[in-house]
């Protein structure tokens, strides 16, 4: 089934938040931010920008009646600057005006007078300095002291991974206006409308049950709108709060990539054990995350890194520590992967490492260590069905690995201009919000009386097809066609208390709920079916929309059903609540099973290199990845070729660069690059492993929206791989993106052995 | 009153001719099909079709609405997503929800519109140039594979398409609505265009401007070089080449005399940002710009080229290498336009390279071209730009005497090689480091010789010996 949404898309009827028809006397918010990243306020002169046209109010932290703070995890950020500055694109102000012309223009015109302190923009440095978000946490498993000396091989090393930039094509937004009796509606592009309910209430000081929040999707979202949505949201909601006025905020780009979080950047350090035939014996790492300027969701991002430091592989001693470092840049926070990615960099940084030191292609010492079923991971659990080296085995047989790594060697032997370069990648990654209390859902099913059905959880559609597989849940319990069936807007006032549509779990959990929904309404509607045709509700089933008793069609249809049960006064509405079963998680002992499931994969990637230029190709990326018993083929191959390409970039062009200062060198799109149509892969194949799927996923149909984003660190080994072919020499040291620069410079680093 | 056509429906309107085109689509119109993506002409979430009658047939662009003032479309036919709709899907939309080309669906009106110039255009359908004609499109969710395949899709549904009455073919095959066919007479009736004169400030196609300023233009008029048919000519006669300011990077691609001269000029233009914005984006506002990695000023340095200046009734001819006397500090005067540029044919063999992080639809970190004149192995004339590696466009000039008279040799190349990092001040930057900017224009400098004389240079003899 093709997503729900592309008619609607195609002819560019769908409707985001600035498409949303303005109602009468709407005003239009632009936010006032720090120029500096970090100080303090000495004064603000909004005199001369409240005097420009249109120009209604200016509103600050004064203005604020309840709490001036959004920070979700700890209460450590200011929705507006009241005195210090802690990163560049901090809010101190809201300017509100008639037209957003106006007031960006009036923006523009306040005076602000600061002192400037000095920033902390690295991670190592604000650790050295004592500034942490909290206590570092640390993950054991084994004894690594004691193991080292049965290491024939010991590495150690660095290995940096820089941020990202979400790139949204829509930018943040919300428009919030005015209901009776001080109620307050918010449109926002969110992927937590309670977050956004919640905090907005906090900030007003009044009830959630005085604001409503509702979604209709999200022009993307990738983690960047999980916590960051809220203070736009916020904003104008104070603003209608204050005026009793419709009020608009919609962030251009370049306030959106100045004033918003990315990926976090981390800097690590690795030591790795190997016995002689090539098992990794221990494992060590200290990771340090730039977590920006305040706590937003570095700690469980971190807490990510942490559970996939060991990635797919089986390591008997471990430990790793991770530092949640404050930094003067924008607070980073989620983004597809959630700290997955930059922790399995660092053991794959290591592994890479290891096989250079040791002549050997990386992969032997991959495939030599690969989760097995029963495998006891460093935080505790064990794995369930795991298809890592049957994964393997397809890939490598299918794809004929040796002949690939032949011709690979054969073309660099014969070429100087270019070489090749090739990596595998295995992913192993872990489903559930790892803090247990985020994984229940709801569902809200209503059957109208002439059959139709109306569906509402606390899923956010924004492109993922969140909605669509919902869709298939009720069409499937209920087998009825798919348009007797609507989708509704995500509104906190139908659903609440929602969790964030995050950690690739929208479908799952919201899918799961929506099917306890549908099969209480089922069982009633069976009931009802029942007693007409005097059999036991057991004996009644439905396909296509006709009823069946003991297999044999009636000749009632769905839409008689439907009236019949109205008419008996059945209950058409269902309200169904599902929890995760099973999981828990210990963080004193930094043990338990945080994951419902984990998802498998392997990626093959081959790349070109242009050793004149230092600029290169993605020849083919091939992929067998656990989809478990995939409910929409469409949709997750989808997601995995999206994910991949939005990991390659990360691992190769998107290159963010603050200046010492704190400011951000490349906030514009002119000066950020995300792939475009040239630079993907070539090829992209990619094959369902067999894989029996697992009861915790929606129809046995696995979580698809992080996990391939992983496989875009195989492309960072492959162009590697391919400069040592030029240069082999190189001392390459892991420090993603590998951008063309890098290439260029690893290819004529000094030490190359003609030169 | 500027008068345009929007889809099927005339408009007139009295905003200032340099408001922009998307804030008229989506708040003056309440068209929300078109979406602001970034306001800079790099996402594509904004493109529209504009349309004119050349030879008699309709001809459709892709642009960027976001840096397009009205006044550039005023007597043409706009194009948003909604004037593209119809009861059914049309083919082009059709393989994007077959082949789930959409996620968020954000960017997919911009790609459908795209994909709809390719349709119209009069060349014959492949899948490269369908491609090529969402070269400006930018999409986070899919990875552009099911963007690729519908594409493909698409080129198989124009088999057969008509190159000659290519607007009646697409209506006839629903590729299009029927009142496509009537737009040609429809222009023909709208009010003839205002007057503008050379007295005002000149926007070519705004794609640097409006990047720059918008703010500022966009309640303002202006005199824009579209109006003025005088500079919109490419002539190739008696050893030169005249090329009116008004010439875009389109413009260049599609004349065959100009693309006669420069055999792989497609390769090379391909480098330069994206089809949207080649599509109008004028020579004259890439040379006045001055970015000093702006590539058509590197492309024309290499040809040793002069244009003409003009103010009221006086002209004077200087060469494009003299214009630049600073960072963003030229040779002209108040009032000054461009009207011409001019070389001299033959010119050797040319080569254009440019790298940036990312190939494609970027600025160069460096950037540079060459045409070269070689008899018997012996080096004629060299003229030799560069960009990136200094506060402006740079001609090589100490490099380019060296190589004068001298025998084409990787020697030869490598000595040249050490004068001009001598006259080269590149400065560290988010596009490189001065380590990098040296070695890569070292790079690109090695990379003309390569490209063009295989036979004699190569890479190994030429970093063997460095
Ligand atoms: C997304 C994007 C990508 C880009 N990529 C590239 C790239 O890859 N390479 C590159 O070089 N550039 C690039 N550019 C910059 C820009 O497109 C070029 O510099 C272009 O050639 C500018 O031409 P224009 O007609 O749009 O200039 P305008 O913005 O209209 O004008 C620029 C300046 O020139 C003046 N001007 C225009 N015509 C004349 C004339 N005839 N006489 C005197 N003055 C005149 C204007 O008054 C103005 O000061 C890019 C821009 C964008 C938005
Ligand atoms: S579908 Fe979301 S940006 Fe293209």
């Amino acid at each position: 089934m093709k997503n729900i949404d592309s008619k609607s898309h195609v002819t560019g009827k769908s409707i985001y938040l600035d498409d949303i028809p303005t109602r009468q006397g709407t005003l239009y918010a632009a936010v006032f931010s720090s120029p500096i990243a970090h100080g303090w306020i000495e004064s603000i002169d909004f005199a001369q920008a409240f005097a420009m046209p249109g120009v209604v109010q200016i509103i600050s932290h004064k203005d604020i009646p309840g709490e001036n703070q959004i920070g979700g995890i700890f209460p450590d950020e200011e929705l507006l600057a009241k005195k210090e500055l802690h990163f560049q694109g901090q809010p101190i102000a809201v300017v509100i005006a008639d037209t957003e012309q106006q007031a960006f223009d009036a923006r523009k015109k306040i005076i602000l007078k600061f002192t400037e302190r000095k920033a902390i923009v690295d991670a190592r440095e604000a650790q050295a300095q004592n500034s942490l978000i909290m206590p570092p946490r640390t993950f054991r498993k084994g004894d690594t002291k004691n193991a080292w000396k049965d290491c024939t091989y010991i590495f150690e090393g660095r290995a940096k991974s820089n941020g990202q930039e979400h790139l949204y094509l829509e930018t943040q937004g919300a428009y919030a206006y005015p209901l009776e009796n001080g109620n307050i509606k918010i449109h926002s592009s969110t992927q937590s409308p309670t977050a956004v309910q919640r905090t907005t209430a906090q900030v007003l000081n009044i009830g959630m049950h005085h604001i409503e929040v509702d979604v209709q999707r999200l022009g993307g979202g990738f983690g960047g709108k999980e916590d960051q949505a809220t203070p736009w949201a916020v904003m104008a909601a104070l603003g209608v709060q204050v005026l009793n006025k419709p009020v608009k905020l919609v962030l251009n780009r370049i306030d959106d990539m100045r004033m918003t979080g990315k990926r976090h950047p981390y800097d690590s350090d690795y030591k790795i054990g190997l016995s002689k035939d090539l098992k990794i014996l221990a494992f060590e790492a200290t990771m340090y995350q730039n977590a920006g300027a305040a706590a937003d969701l570095s700690p469980a991002i971190l807490g990510r890194s942490l559970f996939h430091s060991t990635n797919s592989y089986f390591i008997p001693n471990t430990k790793v520590t991770a530092y949640s470092c404050k930094t003067n840049l924008p607070p980073n926070t989620a983004f597809r992967g959630f700290g997955g990615p930059q922790g399995m960099f660092v053991i794959e940084s290591a592994l890479a490492h290891a096989a250079r030191e040791l002549k050997i292609p990386t992969y032997k010492i991959q495939h030599k260590n690969l989760l097995k079923t029963g495998d006891e991971l460093p935080y505790g659990q064990k794995i369930e069905g795991g298809i890592l080296l049957q994964i393997w085995k397809n890939l490598v047989q299918k794809f004929d690995l040796q002949s690939i790594e032949n011709q690979i060697d054969t073309f660099n032997k014969s070429n100087t201009h270019f070489k090749k370069g090739f990596s595998l990648m295995p992913v192993t990654f872990g489903i559930s919000f790892t803090k247990t209390p985020m994984n229940q859902a709801r569902a809200l099913v209503h059957i109208y009386s002439d059959g139709s059905i109306g569906i509402s959880t606390g899923a956010i559609e924004m492109g993922q097809g969140v909605n669509t597989k919902l869709l298939q849940v009720a069409a499937q319990v209920f087998s009825v066609s798919a348009n007797k069936i609507k989708l509704e807007s995500t509104n906190t006032t139908r659903v609440a208390n929602t969790s964030p549509t995050a950690a690739s779990t929208g479908a799952d959990l919201n899918g799961k709920a929506l099917e306890m929904a549908c099969n209480a309404l089922l069982a009633r509607l069976k009931t009802s079916a029942g007693k007409s045709f005097g059999v036991s509700p057991d004996d009644i089933s439905i396909q296509d929309e006709i009823i069946y008793q003991n297999g044999i069609a009636t000749s009632m249809n769905w839409t008689q059903l439907i009236d019949q049960a109205f008419l008996e006064r059945v209950n058409l509405t269902e309200n169904a609540h599902y929890a995760t079963p099973v999981i828990h998680y210990d963080m004193s002992i930094e043990k338990g099973i945080p994951f419902a499931y984990h998802v498998y994969g392997l990626a093959l990637t081959e790349v070109t290199v242009d050793c004149l230029r230092g600029t290169y190709e993605i020849d083919t990326v091939k992929i067998v990845h656990d989809f478990g018993k995939s409910m929409n083929p469409t949709i997750d191959f989808g997601q995995v070729e999206g994910a991949l390409v939005q990991g390659i970039g990360w691992m190769t062009m998107e290159e963010i660069r603050y200046n010492d200062q704190g400011r951000l060198l490349s906030g514009t799109l002119s000066t950020y690059k995300i792939p475009d149509i040239y630079s993907v892969p070539k090829e992209i194949i990619i094959n369902a492993a067999q894989s029996e799927g697992t009861d915790f996923a929606i129809l046995k149909s696995k979580a698809v929206g992080e996990p391939p984003l992983m496989y875009g660190i195989g492309t960072y080994f492959a162009i590697n791989q391919a400069v040592m072919a030029f240069n082999p020499k190189a001392k390459l040291s892991a420090d993603a993106p590998f951008t063309v620069e890098k290439v260029l410079m690893g290819l004529y680093a000094a030490d190359h052995p003609d030169r | 009153m500027i008068e345009f056509i929007l889809n099927d429906k005339k408009v007139a309107t009295p905003l200032p001719n340099g408001s922009l085109l998307l804030d008229f689509i989506r708040e003056n119109q309440h068209l929300t099909g078109t979406k602001i993506g970034c306001r800079e002409g790099d996402c594509g979430a904004c493109t529209v079709l504009v349309g004119e009658v050349k030879n008699g047939q309709m001809s459709y662009q892709q642009i960027p609405s976001c840096l397009t003032p009205i006044g550039n479309v005023e007597g043409r036919h706009v194009v948003t997503i909604e004037g593209l709709n119809m009861d059914e899907l049309s083919p082009a939309q059709q393989h994007f929800v077959d082949e789930a080309s959409t996620q968020c669906g954000f960017c997919t009106p911009g790609f459908v519109v795209s994909l709809s110039q390719y349709c119209l255009s009069q060349d014959a359908p492949d899948t490269d140039k369908a491609i090529e004609s969402i070269s400006g499109n930018i999409c986070r969710c899919t990875g552009y594979k099911p963007i690729e395949r519908a594409a493909d899709k698409l080129t198989q549904s124009l088999a057969g398409k008509s190159t000659t009455q290519t607007v009646d073919w697409l209506v006839q095959n629903n590729f299009l609505p029927t009142y496509f066919k009537d737009i040609p007479n429809r222009l023909a009736r709208l009010a003839p265009k205002e007057k503008t004169n050379f007295g005002q400030q000149i926007i070519g196609g705004g794609t640097d401007l409006y990047v720059q300023k918008h703010e500022e233009l966009v309640t303002q008029d202006f005199d824009f070089v579209i109006n003025h048919k005088e500079l919109k000519f490419i002539k190739v006669a008696n050893n030169t080449c005249t090329i009116g300011a008004g010439i875009t990077v389109t413009d260049l691609l599609e004349s065959k005399d100009f693309s006669g001269l420069f055999p792989d000029l497609a390769k090379h233009l391909k480098l330069v940002s994206s089809a949207m914005i080649r599509n109008v984006s004028t020579l004259a506002g890439n040379f006045v710009n001055a970015s000093p990695i702006g590539d058509m000023t590197a492309f024309f340095l290499a040809l040793n080229a002069q244009i003409t200046l003009a103010k009221d009734h006086q002209k004077r001819i200087i060469f494009l290498k003299h214009f630049y006397k600073g960072y963003k500090d030229l040779d002209k005067g108040e009032g000054e336009i461009i009207t011409e540029i001019i070389f001299n044919i033959p010119f050797g063999k040319f080569n254009f390279e440019k790298v940036s992080k990312r190939t494609h639809l970027d600025i160069a970190s460096v950037n540079s071209a060459a045409s070269i004149k070689i008899k018997n192995g012996i080096i004629q004339e060299a003229h030799i730009s560069a960009g990136g590696i200094g506060p402006i466009p740079t001609y090589l000039s100490d490099t380019c005497n060296f190589l004068n008279n001298k025998e084409l040799s990787p020697t030869t190349i490598i000595e040249a090689n050490n004068i001009l990092q001598k006259e080269i001040s590149p400065i560290s930057d988010v596009r490189g480091s001065v380590e990098y900017k040296r070695l890569l224009l070292r790079q690109l400098f090695f990379a003309h010789f390569i490209e063009l004389y295989p036979e004699t240079i190569s890479l190994s003899n030429l970093i063997l010996q460095s």
